[in-house]
Order: structure tokens, then C-alpha cells, then sequence
């Protein structure tokens, strides 16, 4: 016990050592007022994101990934942006189309692609794959693949930090209590299950520090949204149903979400409040590797492209005299070949070692747990 | 007599290692189970939880009418006092939102107990409690286990009918990651619950609201029952009943007239499904060459199913006869109290079955 609590406790001071912010969101009102260096590492983040999945695009074509695989791109300045709001011992939990919130969390993309290539240098050492990204040293707790799974979890987050600050008096790594936020990310498919609503219901009446986060980009998977969801130009009213916050913010200006979000997370956390979201957002591929896009057009496509959110930030960066063309350049050259590397060391490594199929069945493995497998304990995972 | 230290503030997403578990004794060195401190199964469990949550204040206590009804069926009577709403918490009528909050409470290294008033209602919970809490160890590579215990009534209640009657032994004892008890009497009630809320893993707890009310003498002093090991409740050797949580009373009720007629069976009770002390019951089945498994789910892929195979795999030859089971009938649950009689195991049909396995 005691032995494993200064373990994380290292782990979760050192992680983010590198971070500009030493873990914690900056607190300036407007993003304009940020300094250079947050914005110019949001780009990079974002560019990151970008670059990561195009390049996963192909490894999935060359039967390098398998399974099902969901693409962020499009998607990048809502988990860059938001996650640039909380700070880095703040839970996070997502869905199934994760490889951008693990990124934006600190994943090492060479950690994120091992995944996907099934090795045992992947965050779950092999065992989780694209829609289950897990990475404890950066408060992920997933990547879950059953649609709205996560809006419970994101109560219960909520509730756990609460409880740790009202009933325990301490941090998690033994420290001084904190107030925290957790960030809950759903795709508008996941609008439609009952066990948000029950999520919703229950982070209102007991005041947990959740958002909501709702990634909308108008479609679950074939079905676009006014085909699934009723009301849908008015989201935010349902979360002022349940008496909480209800914002709907442009998810394709990072420096919009930035001003727009912070305050949110800041009032969540400070009151010990639920909130909801309604990101508007729009994906650049298909639902998952496997999907003809016969339900939209091509125009539509070309129409979001037009107001991307990466070349938004690049040129307002541009204004502002914090970037310069040939900057740019270099970051995306440099962001090119960490992505390389990052598959290049995925395919050099290991495959798990068969014996690893026993392995993380049980955190206390007992005798007679199975009639045919011996269970055994796991071998270390390499991010922790 | 097991003390753990006292556990107050410590928190941390880290429960995978190192867990802390009770140092278990031999059967024989727990405290006596004959005396005179005579309490119902509803406290045996009561005192349990209390006990663990005295201990260490991660563990707290979520369900419907836990707190201010003082527990649909009593079991969590007083405690709202003595722990207050923080920790005794009431909820809404939304099983698949509390128990996939529980699991991410336990992820961030929370013992979280949650009370399902009816198992019967847990399928509404079936996505959160067996397609995440199992499989969050493995899914996270061993970054994330989940130290959950889900607890509650299991089985016919009296006359409930189809909805209210479920037995998901059998349904869910199939899924890996999981452990599951069912203890058949107070004593066993308070060892295997306090062992329950200490396994670092998701542990499903079998309760029978027609047990609830059982008295029987329950030390007050704090002892844990390990996993994985069964009693021999009733020694014999004519044959052996291996049966788990309420039906393990039927067959001791069975075995009384059995042994009035000449006839001494053996009756085990597991204790627990996942771990399942094949051990044990290849023992017995050594000495009696012959078995009954008294099982209260459906026969269908039952765990009387994998108890037998299990014995054909291992024991075969030493079986005389063909091993056999007797479970509830193959039917949703009748609301007819005689029909639910003859529909559930119980001592008159164990004690056809064995007459008609045994020549006395
Ligand atoms: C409970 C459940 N039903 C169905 C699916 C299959 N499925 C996976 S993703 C998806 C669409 C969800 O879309 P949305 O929530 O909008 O997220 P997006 O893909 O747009 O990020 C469906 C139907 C699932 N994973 N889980
Ligand atoms: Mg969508």
C-alpha cells in the first residue's frame, strides 16, 4: 500500500514535469492574453492530433491496426482546447474515438500507436486497443467503447474527488485536498441513452464537479443528429432541466473555446457543479475505418475543412506576431518525424508474450478462479 | 481474531498493487461458531460493512432506501447515524447510473458497496457491472482495477413472480474478472462480506431476502473467511451434496431425515462460485463416490453444469455413478405458492433425489 502511493505520487508530479504550466491551466480570462508559449504549444498539440491520425489512417490500410478504429481529425481544437483548461490531476474520461484526448493528455504517441499495433509497449500493453486508451500517469481513464458507458463514470469521478475533499480530507497522492473537475467527453450519439440522463440526474442533486462534455459533430455515425435526437438545435435547455449549466461554444476556434470554457470549469469547480457542453464540432473521415460516407457530401465536408480549426490557429497566430511561415513549417517538419519515430518504435517492438493473456484478470489472482486458466499478476506496464 | 490497520485518508488510483489483504486463518482457528451472541443474517452483514467502514473511510455505502428508509430490507438499519449521508448514500431509482459511478469512484482507489435492492434489478446495471468493472484491470493493461462490491438479494423471495425472483449466479458467474459469493448463514455472512470489501477486485455478493431474518451465533469479534474455501457443513459418506447460499440449508434439512432413515450424506457449501473449491469437493467425492450438486439457478449452462464437469474432469473415476443436479425448474418463476415450492430445490426433492441415487 504505502510503497504503491509514493509510486503514484512520483508518477503523477513528475508526468507533466515538461509542461509549460507545470500542470496546472492557466489563468488568464482571455486567450489573447495567454502567453505565446500555451498558444503555441496548443497548435502543436493540435497539429500533433492531426498528424498522428493521418498517419494511423495508413497503418490501419496496412492491416497494421485492427479493429474497429475512429478518426479525430477535424475534431482536435475541442481536446486540445478544453483539456487546456483543466489542470493535469483533473480526471479525464472519453469515448471510443480517444487517440486525441490521450495525446492532448500527455500520451507519448509512441505509447498511443504501440497500442493500436498491439504491443506490449502500448498504454494497455496491447490488451485495449483504439477505442480503450488508458493512461493512469495522465488521469485518462479512457477510452470506453459502449456509447455513454463513460457519462456515469464521469459522475462517479466527480463524486470520488468530492468525497476525497469532503470525507478525506486529502489529496489523492496524499497532499493537501484540491477541488476538482472532471472532463467527460460523449459523442451526440450518446445524447440518446438512458444512462446519461441518469448521470445528469444524479451529478445535479449530489453537486459533482463534472462537464460534460458533448463532441457534436452532427452525426452518429450514419445517422445525422436531427434523425436522433429530438430538439436538437436546443441542447442546452435538456442540462437546464436537470439545473445545470447549459453552454453551447464554437468547437472550431480553440481561442473561443478557451474563453468560453474556462470560466465554466472554473465555476464548476469552485461551486462543486455538473455543467453540459454542446461543442459544435464536425470529423473529417468516416465514422470508423470502414464507413463509404454515403449519408453526406462531399460539399458538406469541404464546406468544415474550409474553417479548420488548425489553420485558424495558425493564422491567428500569425497576426499576433507569435508565428511565423517558416516557424510553422518547422513545427509541422518536426511534428512529422516524432510521429515517424512514434511508429517506427511501434513496429520494432514486442508483441506480448502469450503468457500475458493471464495477466491483469485479477489484482488479487486466488486459486480455483478459473477451471481452465491460471491467472497471474501482470507484468509492469510500461507507463506506470 | 484479524486487525488491519486503521486506513483514513489514503487515497490513490493505485489499488492494483499491493493490495492489503487479512492474513487468513484455518477453519479451525476462526472464532467458534457455536455461542450465544445469536443475530440475524441482516446484521451479521450490517456489522460487516460497519466494521470495514469503521476501518477505513473509503469504503461507503450507496443504494436505494439505504439511508433514511434504513434499508429497503433492514440491512443497513442505523447506519446513517453513525456514518451520516456522506457515506450512506441514497440514490435515485437509476441502477446503471450508480453502479457505473461506483466503478469509477473504486477506479480513483474508492471501496465502493452497492446495494441492489433485487438482484432482479441489476440487468438495467448489466453494461457498467459486467462489461466494465470486470474487465477494467485487463482492458487498462493493470493500470485501473476496480474494488467494487455489489451486494443484494438473490433468488425467489416468496411469491415475487418472474421479475422479482432471478438467480444470476449462473449468468454472471460465467463472466472473467469477477469473484462471487453467497454465503448460506450469518456467520459465513460477516467473514465473507468483510473479506468481500477488502479484495481489491469487483466482488459480487449473493444475499436471499428469505435469509435475512436467519439467527444463528455471529462473534463480535472481526474475522475474515477466505475466498476459494468451502465447509463442510454436514459430514457423511454415503454421498456428497455440494450446494451454495439458501439451498445449502435445504440439503441440511434433507440430510436430517436421510439420516434418520440410515442414509449420512456429506454437504458442502461452497461459500463461493468464483474461486470454486473444486478441491474440496473432489475430496469428499473420493470418500463417497458419488454427488449432488443442489444448485438454485436454472439447469441450462447452470453452475451445477460446471460443477460437474468439472468433477467428470477431474474425479471421473472415482464416481460410481453418473454425477447429477438438481436445479430450479426449467420454468419462469410461478407466483402459486405451491407451484414456487416445487419449482425451487427443496429438502423434499433433495431428499427424493438422493433416495433415489442411494440404497440405504
Ligand atoms: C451501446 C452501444 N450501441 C452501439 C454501439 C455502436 N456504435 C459505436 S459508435 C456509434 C455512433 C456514436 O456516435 P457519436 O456518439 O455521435 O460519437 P462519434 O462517433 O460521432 O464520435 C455506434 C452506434 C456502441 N458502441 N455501443
Ligand atoms: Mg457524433
Amino acid at each position: 500500500m504505502t510503497q504503491a502511493t509514493v509510486q503514484s505520487e512520483q508518477s503523477m508530479t513528475t508526468a507533466k514535469a515538461d509542461s509549460l504550466t507545470a500542470g496546472l491551466a492557466p489563468s488568464a480570462k482571455n486567450a489573447s492574453e495567454l502567453p505565446k508559449e500555451i498558444l503555441l504549444k496548443w497548435l502543436r498539440d493540435m497539429q500533433l492530433i492531426r498528424e498522428f491520425e493521418n498517419r494511423t489512417m495508413q497503418a490501419y490500410q496496412q492491416a497494421k491496426i485492427g479493429g474497429f478504429c475512429h478518426i479525430y481529425t477535424g475534431q482536435e481544437a475541442v481536446a486540445v482546447g478544453t483539456i487546456g483548461c483543466v489542470n493535469h490531476d483533473d480526471p479525464v474520461v472519453t469515448a471510443y474515438r480517444d487517440h486525441g484526448h490521450a495525446l492532448a493528455r500527455g500520451m507519448t504517441p509512441e505509447a498511443c500507436m504501440a497500442e493500436m499495433f498491439g504491443k506490449v509497449t502500448g498504454c494497455a500493453k496491447g490488451k485495449g486497443g483504439s477505442m480503450h486508451m488508458f493512461d493512469r500517469r495522465n488521469w485518462l481513464f479512457g477510452g470506453h467503447g459502449i456509447v455513454s458507458a463513460q457519462t456515469p463514470m464521469g459522475a462517479g469521478f466527480a463524486f470520488a474527488t468530492k468525497y476525497e475533499h469532503e470525507v478525506l480530507g486529502k489529496t489523492v497522492d496524499g497532499g493537501e485536498a484540491k477541488k476538482k473537475v472532471t472532463l467527460c467527453y460523449m459523442g451526440d450519439g450518446a445524447l440518446d441513452q438512458g444512462a446519461f440522463h441518469e448521470a445528469q440526474n444524479m451529478a445535479s442533486l449530489w453537486g459533482l464537479p463534472v462537464i460534460y462534455i458533448l463532441e457534436n459533430n452532427g452525426y452518429s455515425m450514419g445517422t445525422s443528429i436531427n434523425r436522433h435526437t429530438a430538439n436538437h438545435e436546443n441542447l442546452i435547455d435538456r442540462a437546464k432541466g436537470y439545473g445545470m449549466t447549459g453552454v453551447q461554444i464554437d468547437g472550431l476556434d480553440i481561442m473561443n473555446i478557451y474563453n468560453e470554457f474556462k470560466p465554466i470549469v472554473d465555476q464548476c469547480r469552485e461551486e462543486s457543479r455538473p455543467a453540459f457542453i454542446d461543442l459544435k464540432t464536425y470529423r473529417y473521415q468516416g465514422h470508423s475505418m470502414s464507413d463509404p460516407q454515403k449519408y453526406r457530401t462531399k460539399d458538406e465536408v469541404d464546406q468544415y475543412k474550409d474553417k479548420d480549426s488548425i489553420a485558424k490557429l495558425a493564422s491567428d497566430l500569425m497576426e499576433m506576431g507569435h508565428l511565423s511561415e517558416d516557424d510553422w513549417k518547422s513545427m509541422q517538419k518536426e511534428i512529422r518525424d516524432e510521429v515517424r519515430a512514434a511508429i517506427d518504435a511501434a513496429e520494432a517492438a514486442d508483441a506480448p508474450e502469450d503468457s500475458e493473456l493471464f495477466t491483469d484478470v485479477y489484482a488479487n489472482p486466488e486459486k480455483n478462479l478459473s477451471p481452465t486458466a491460471e491467472y497471474r499478476h501482470g507484468t509492469k506496464n510500461p507507463l506506470m | 481474531m484479524t486487525t488491519l490497520p486503521m486506513i483514513d485518508t489514503d487515497i490513490h488510483p493505485a489499488i492494483v498493487e499491493n493490495p492489503e489483504l487479512p492474513d487468513f486463518v484455518a477453519e479451525h482457528e476462526l472464532p467458534s461458531r457455536d455461542g450465544d451472541r445469536v443475530i440475524q443474517f441482516r446484521e451479521a452483514l450490517r456489522e460487516a460493512m460497519s466494521e470495514e467502514m469503521r476501518r477505513d473511510k473509503r469504503v461507503f455505502l450507496l443504494g436505494e432506501e439505504v439511508a433514511e428508509y434504513n434499508g429497503a430490507y433492514k440491512v443497513s438499519q442505523g447506519m446513517l447515524d453513525e456514518f451520516g449521508p456522506e457515506r450512506i448514500i441514497d440514490t435515485p431509482i437509476s441502477e446503471n447510473g450508480f453502479a457505473g459511478m461506483s466503478i469509477s469512484a473504486a477506479m480513483m482507489g474508492l471501496r465502493p458497496i452497492v446495494e441492489f435492492m433485487s438482484w432482479s434489478f441489476s440487468f438495467v446495471a448489466a453494461d457498467p457491472i459486467l462489461n466494465n468493472a470486470p474487465k477494467m484491470l485487463y482492458m487498462s493493461g493493470g493500470q485501473f482495477g476496480c474494488p467494487v462490491v455489489f451486494r443484494g438479494n438473490d433468488g425467489a423471495g416468496g411469491q415475487l413472480a418472474s421479475t422479482h425472483s432471478w438467480c444470476v449466479e449462473a449468468l454472471y458467474a460465467n463472466v472473467p474478472g469477477l469473484k462471487m459469493a453467497i454465503p448460506s448463514n450469518p456467520y459465513d455472512a460477516k467473514g465473507l462480506l468483510k473479506t468481500a470489501i477488502l479484495d481489491p477486485d469487483p466482488v459480487f455478493f449473493l444475499e436471499s431476502e428469505r435469509m435475512l431474518g436467519d439467527k444463528a451465533h455471529v462473534p463480535e469479534e472481526e474475522y475474515y473467511i477466505p475466498f476459494g474455501r468451502a465447509r463442510v457443513a454436514r459430514e457423511g459418506d454415503a454421498i456428497t451434496l455440494v450446494s451454495f447460499g439458501r439451498p445449502v440449508n435445504f440439503c441440511l434439512d434433507a440430510a436430517e431425515k436421510l439420516a434418520e432413515e440410515g442414509i449420512d450424506v456429506e454437504v458442502l457449501d461452497m461459500r463461493t462460485i468464483r474461486p470454486l473449491d473444486i478441491d474440496s469437493i473432489i475430496e469428499s467425492v473420493k470418500k463417497t463416490n458419488q454427488v449432488l450438486v443442489v444448485d438454485q439457478s436454472w439447469p441450462f449452462a447452470s453452475i451445477a453444469s460446471e460443477v460437474v464437469t468439472q468433477i467428470c474432469e477431474r474425479c471421473f473415476d472415482w464416481l460410481d455413478a453418473p454425477p447429477q443436479r438438481l436445479n430450479t425448474e426449467d420454468v419462469p418463476t410461478p407466483y402459486a405458492k405451491g407451484l414456487e415450492y416445487n419449482y425451487l430445490p427443496n429438502p423434499d426433492r433433495i431428499y427424493d433425489a438422493v433416495r433415489s441415487m442411494v440404497n440405504a
